[in-house]
């Protein structure tokens, strides 16, 4: 009944081209709900299509679903500014984001899908000497967990990003870099995960909203949906922004505030900066896609906010912080802005893994810096679903923290204040 | 840019305001009579209701008085401003606010 994946290649590519190019069939199936799985997840993002595809494929789960409320990638993991690095201050973020930045520099190859990964590197500004110092501090905290990190001087920063105005209101004395930080293309890895995924016999169901769960005697059998009822052995919520309605049908209450976080792009133009500049001070982050657009991101509004659209003075702030950095891209137009629904913990981390629902689980607060964190945050919840024992990496990221006080307070590791 | 009527000085532009977060639960009177659950449930547990929300903010740079505001977190429109010494109005997502 299944179809595993074609295999893509220079060799299928002019196969192919010699039969017209009429052969290709869809990158994955787009599936009909079955009554029951063993493994439902809802949300098709980044998060919960890349935790099917590793129950499938590393731990044979094959009767898994994933439920889509709209379609494909299209919250969050279709909203981000693309940026993947792991320069993390503490140990449990260190170790986290940098298995996803591993897993992240394999993908293209274990997909056989290009998610374009460029490790252009991540520049963070420091505009004073006490921020570099600070930033010194971090930099070296990252060298211990083993992670790339260097402090950079203002010519060796001038000579990376000519464009950079050293000389802003707050000038720029130096700043730190992770080279192997960089961009991927968010919906090619949605999509490279929904094609492995669905060759493994995943499920992937659009238009599926779910409406509610099936808890009988503090354990989850199942969820309602606006397409009939599905029973499941066990279920995972991963989904963005939203997180916290979704739990409530649950019967939870989560550490979660939703904020609206925006971006923008600008119209295109030859290539004039080959690395992501953060700056914490102005409060904004720039960086070149492969269209050539600007991709600017920056605070996020100031207050609780499910609109995907984003307030207008915070867009005007996000664009004058970018400019007072590159005051050459002044008469840029902007072509697109957007916001996406960040869910934000009061510490700035995630929260993965069992919840007080026996059987349900939880892969949430990935705030302003989930697209990072995709494999990982798939990998690790995959292994805790699957053994029912939580992953290593994930111990320090439970719900109990909050009520233990062992919080993970990463709200500096945002790149920019949110 | 929302326009906020501070119930003390009109209406005013949004940056005149800080965001002070959802009203939540009064503090326990005792707090080291709390256990560590209910007392991260009063610090960090929140409805973050999609819809009607009642939240506090502050008018920093106006009479730095804090206030409740009705808000819509989802088109953002605002239902009403209310001084802390007034009763609160009635918001299905918050109704820790009364209680106690």
């Amino acid at each position: 009944m299944q179809r595993p994946a074609q295999h893509w290649s220079a060799f299928s590519l002019l196969r192919h081209a010699l039969g017209g190019h009429r052969g290709w069939r869809p990158a994955w199936r787009d599936a009909e709900p079955r009554p029951e799985y063993d493994v439902v997840i809802v949300g098709g993002g980044g998060h919960g299509l890349a935790t099917a595809y590793y129950l499938a494929r590393k731990h044979g789960i094959r009767r898994v679903a994933v439920l889509e409320k709209g379609w494909l990638g299209g919250g969050n993991t279709g909203r981000n500014t693309q940026v993947c690095r792991s320069n993390y201050f503490y140990p449990e973020s260190a170790a986290f984001y940098e298995h996803s930045l591993q897993l992240y520099e394999r993908l293209t190859d274990e997909l056989n899908f290009n998610i374009m990964l460029s490790q252009r590197g991540i520049l963070e500004l420091a505009h004073s000497l006490e921020e570099l110092e600070i930033q010194r501090r971090w930099a070296n905290a990252m060298t211990l967990n083993g992670i790339d990190s260097e402090v950079l001087d203002r010519p060796a920063i001038r000579k990376l990003a000519p464009a950079l105005d050293l000389d802003c209101r707050l000038p720029i004395v130096g700043g730190f870099i992770q080279r192997r930080g960089g961009i991927a293309r968010h919906d090619a890895v949605a999509l490279a995960y929904a094609r492995a995924a669905s060759g493994a016999g995943v499920d992937i169901v659009q238009q599926c909203e779910v409406t509610g769960f099936d808890v009988e005697g503090g354990r989850v059998r199942g969820v309602t949906t606006s397409r009939g009822p599905i029973a499941a052995d066990r279920v995972a919520l991963c989904v963005a922004g939203h997180s916290g309605q979704l739990a409530a049908r649950a019967g939870l209450r989560l550490p979660i505030q939703s904020f609206a976080l925006q971006a923008m792009v600008t119209e295109p133009l030859r290539p004039v900066l080959d690395t992501v500049v953060a700056s914490a001070v102005v409060h904004c982050y720039v960086s070149q896609s492969d269209r050539g657009e600007l991709v600017i991101g920056g605070g996020a509004d100031p207050f609780a906010s499910y609109a995907q659209r984003g307030t207008l003075n915070t867009f005007r702030d996000n664009a004058a912080a970018a400019l007072e950095l590159f005051p050459a891209f002044s008469r840029l137009r902007v072509m697109r802005q957007w916001a996406g629904v960040c869910d934000i913990a009061p510490d700035s981390s995630p929260i993965v893994g069992p919840t007080p629902v026996e059987n349900l689980y939880l892969s949430t607060g990935w705030g302003t810096g989930g697209f990072k964190a995709i494999p990982a945050g798939g990998d690790t919840l995959a292994h805790t679903i699957a053994s029912g024992q939580i992953h290593t990496l994930l111990r320090p990221f439970q719900l109990d923290r909050f009520a233990s006080g062992r919080l993970i307070d990463e709200g500096a590791a945002a790149g920019v204040a949110h | 840019m929302l326009r906020i009527e501070c119930p003390y000085c009109g209406t005013r532009d949004q940056n005149e305001f800080r965001y002070g977060g959802e009203a939540v639960s009064r503090r326990p009177a005792q707090p080291e009579s709390v256990d560590d659950a209910d007392w991260a449930a009063y610090l960090f547990y929140r409805a973050n209701a999609k819809g009607p929300h009642l939240e506090r903010w502050l008018h920093a740079y106006g009479c730095r008085q804090w206030f409740l505001l009705a808000r819509d977190t989802a088109t953002h429109a605002i239902e009403g401003a209310y001084r802390l010494d007034e009763p609160p109005p009635r918001i299905p997502a918050a109704p820790d606010e009364t209680a106690s």
